[in-house]
């Protein structure tokens, strides 16, 4: 009684958790064109995915601009949090409750503000709109990542640098960047994937210049669920599992 | 004669409107190994870091050899730092550790390699150059620290509290350890430390400090048997400071002291007396006699503890006037089985010419008195 309780009851929630992912997989490699009947094996859906240009493209751009936006926030980010650890200045508190602010206010206000912005300044809506929209809510995402990182680190080392001869410069690349370097690729790739599966901001400032994967995915299920779709699911699936080991591996290395 | 290396002059440092140091003086000099003993809060470790350009200074000046090193920033001061917690790279191993500065100075490989190898082996960790810190234990963590500061032949090393993390047997080793390397490398050595105990077994000089000021500068022993001033009497080892009045000068060099009803006759010290002046009679618990309650000399008391210490045998004895008295006697190998009850009454003396007389201070209000405690 008191031992197949508990285990039943996890069973239940990891059904819960992971039950649609394996229904989601399972038939992507249906054959039948129905998403309630079982028609055998095939890779029918993945190649006419491969084979839908438009499908391909959006998911080029989709790659190219969750990896620039990962890229720009981290630098951006790192900067910021090394400046909030390092220095005091006047409105270090402002600054740091701004981060906050855009992590915590609703995505859809972001979005039409973001929008607002880019009609006043007659930014043409596409690429350069969605970079811009993307760096700013991966920003504090990184910032707070990798100032929780620097909260941890030892006062001592940049001095132990310096103390052995290195400049401020040289001590930021040899002892700073490595002892935070984890903390940067947690950042990136968490903007990485927020970028990546962002729909509402993304909704608001694309443009029909810059398809990108979730929104292409969204106008696909608005007509009927294809299961074309199962199998780009599956794919997106598989690549943020390759990326959660990467991650993993990274850190458990730099520990040792 | 020793040299002066370092000079220190007028030294000032404040922290958000708090005086740390105030108008400090000190030289050290070339070779030797001193030591800033202090509570926390004393300053010791400011001073440490405004030598090794850390911190800067809001006044005075600071001169190596006569360059002035007062606004050099550490990379170019020929001085190195072992830190209090290590302070080791997490992500090189023990080779790149000590190799660090010595790449700073683009040493060429093979060098670095050799001189890195002898540093190590001087540590005794020469098979350890391919770990990384995490790997290794406090005390190997501590003498990778070490390497990494004399690996560049620096003029003085400068040691913030280096053992304060390691337990008590290993610290012993490493502070004998630290005055071997001392030796051999011919280093001057500045120790930062709240330790007395290490103060006093390491150095050749000890400065105590307080309050951002330098009690008394002197060798372990004058320190230690002739303090300067009452915080150094109580800071430095344990102490009985017994109240004693001035019966009278006398002409040859003596003075008369009246302590708990005895007439003792003292040497005269070096500060001003007057007749019917109070000042303090400070005895070590090794300089107190505990004689038999029969004893015509010594003042009457009641044992109230007894700790048993191996060689020694320390004892807490109240006097009738609720007096305190620390006693610390060797065990006398005619009498082994020399041991007090609780409550076994005895009397207390000591033997003239071990006493140091104080002036009496005018204590500041909350101060710690243990005097007539």
């Amino acid at each position: 009684m008191t031992r197949w309780l508990p285990r039943t009851y996890l069973t239940l929630v990891y059904l819960l958790l992971y039950a649609p992912i394996a229904v989601l997989v399972v038939f992507s490699f249906n054959d039948s064109r129905t998403g309630y009947e079982w028609g055998g094996l095939s890779w029918r859906w993945y190649e006419s995915l491969f084979n839908n240009r438009a499908m391909v493209e959006a998911m080029w751009n989709s790659l190219w601009l969750a990896l620039s936006a990962a890229t720009i926030s981290t630098l951006i980010g790192a900067l910021t949090a090394l400046a909030l650890h390092r220095y005091r200045f006047r409105g270090k508190k402002a600054l740091n409750g701004m981060l906050f602010v855009v992590m915590m206010s609703p995505e859809i206000v972001l979005a039409i503000s973001l929008l607002a912005l880019f009609l006043l300044v007659g930014l043409q809506l596409g690429y350069v709109s969605l970079l811009l929209a993307h760096v700013t809510f991966c920003l504090p995402f990184v910032v707070i990542t990798v100032m929780a990182r620097l909260s941890g680190f030892d006062e001592r080392l940049p001095e132990a640098a310096r103390d052995l001869g290195a400049s401020d410069f040289t001590m930021t690349r040899t002892v700073l960047i490595p002892v935070i370097m984890p903390a940067l690729l947690a950042g990136w790739l968490l903007g990485f994937t927020l970028s990546l599966d962002d729909v509402v901001v993304s909704t608001f400032v694309s443009g029909p210049s810059y398809e990108i994967l979730p929104l292409r995915i969204y106008s696909m299920v608005r007509v009927g669920l294809k299961p074309e779709v199962n199998a780009l699911g599956t794919l997106l699936l598989m690549f943020s599992m390759v990326m959660l080991i990467m991650s993993q591996w990274i850190l458990t290395r730099s520990k040792q | 004669m020793k040299q002066t290396l370092l000079s220190l002059s007028n030294l000032s440092k404040q922290f958000d409107g708090k005086t740390v140091l105030d108008s400090l003086d000190l030289d050290i000099l070339d070779g030797e190994f001193i030591t800033l003993l202090g509570p926390s809060g004393c300053g010791k470790t400011t001073l440490l870091r405004l030598m090794a350009g850390f911190e800067h200074p809001d006044g005075g000046t600071i001169t190596l050899a006569s360059q002035d090193l007062t606004h050099t920033p550490p990379e170019h001061r020929p001085l190195n730092t072992v830190f209090q917690n290590y302070a080791l790279f997490p992500h090189m191993s023990v080779f790149d550790n000590v190799a660090y500065g010595l790449k700073m100075e683009k040493r060429p490989k093979e060098e670095i390699r050799e001189r890195v190898q002898e540093a190590l082996a001087m540590v005794q960790l020469q098979d350890f150059a391919r770990r990384k810190p995490h790997q290794l234990s406090g005390g190997q963590q501590q003498r990778v620290a070490i390497a990494r500061a004399v690996v560049k032949r620096p003029r003085m090393l400068l040691l913030d509290e280096p053992l304060s993390a390691l337990d008590y047997k290993l610290r012993r080793t490493m502070q004998v350890e630290l005055k071997r390397l001392q030796r051999e490398l011919g280093i001057t050595f500045v120790f930062v430390t709240h330790d007395q105990e290490e103060a006093l077994s390491m150095s050749d000089r000890v400065a105590v400090m307080k309050d951002g000021e330098i009690q008394q500068l002197g060798t372990p022993r004058e320190v230690y048997e002739r303090p300067a001033n009452l915080f150094t009497a109580r800071f430095v080892g344990e102490t009985n400071l017994f109240p004693g009045l001035v019966e009278k000068t006398n002409g040859d060099d003596t003075v008369t002291v009246d302590v708990f009803g005895l007439k003792r006759t003292f040497a005269k010290p070096d500060f001003p007396l007057r007749d019917g002046q109070s000042l303090h009679v400070l005895l070590r618990p090794e300089d107190i006699r505990v004689l038999s309650p029969e004893a015509s000399d010594g003042v009457s008391g009641k044992v109230v503890e007894r700790n048993y210490k191996g060689s020694t045998l320390d004892s807490v004895i109240h006097l009738d006037d609720g007096t305190e008295v620390l006693a610390s006697e060797f065990f006398d190998e005619d009498d082994p089985a020399f041991d007090y009850r609780l409550g076994e009454p005895v009397r207390v003396s000591w033997v003239d010419g071990w006493e140091w007389l104080l002036p009496e201070e005018a204590s500041p209000v909350g101060e710690e008195t243990n005097v007539d405690a």
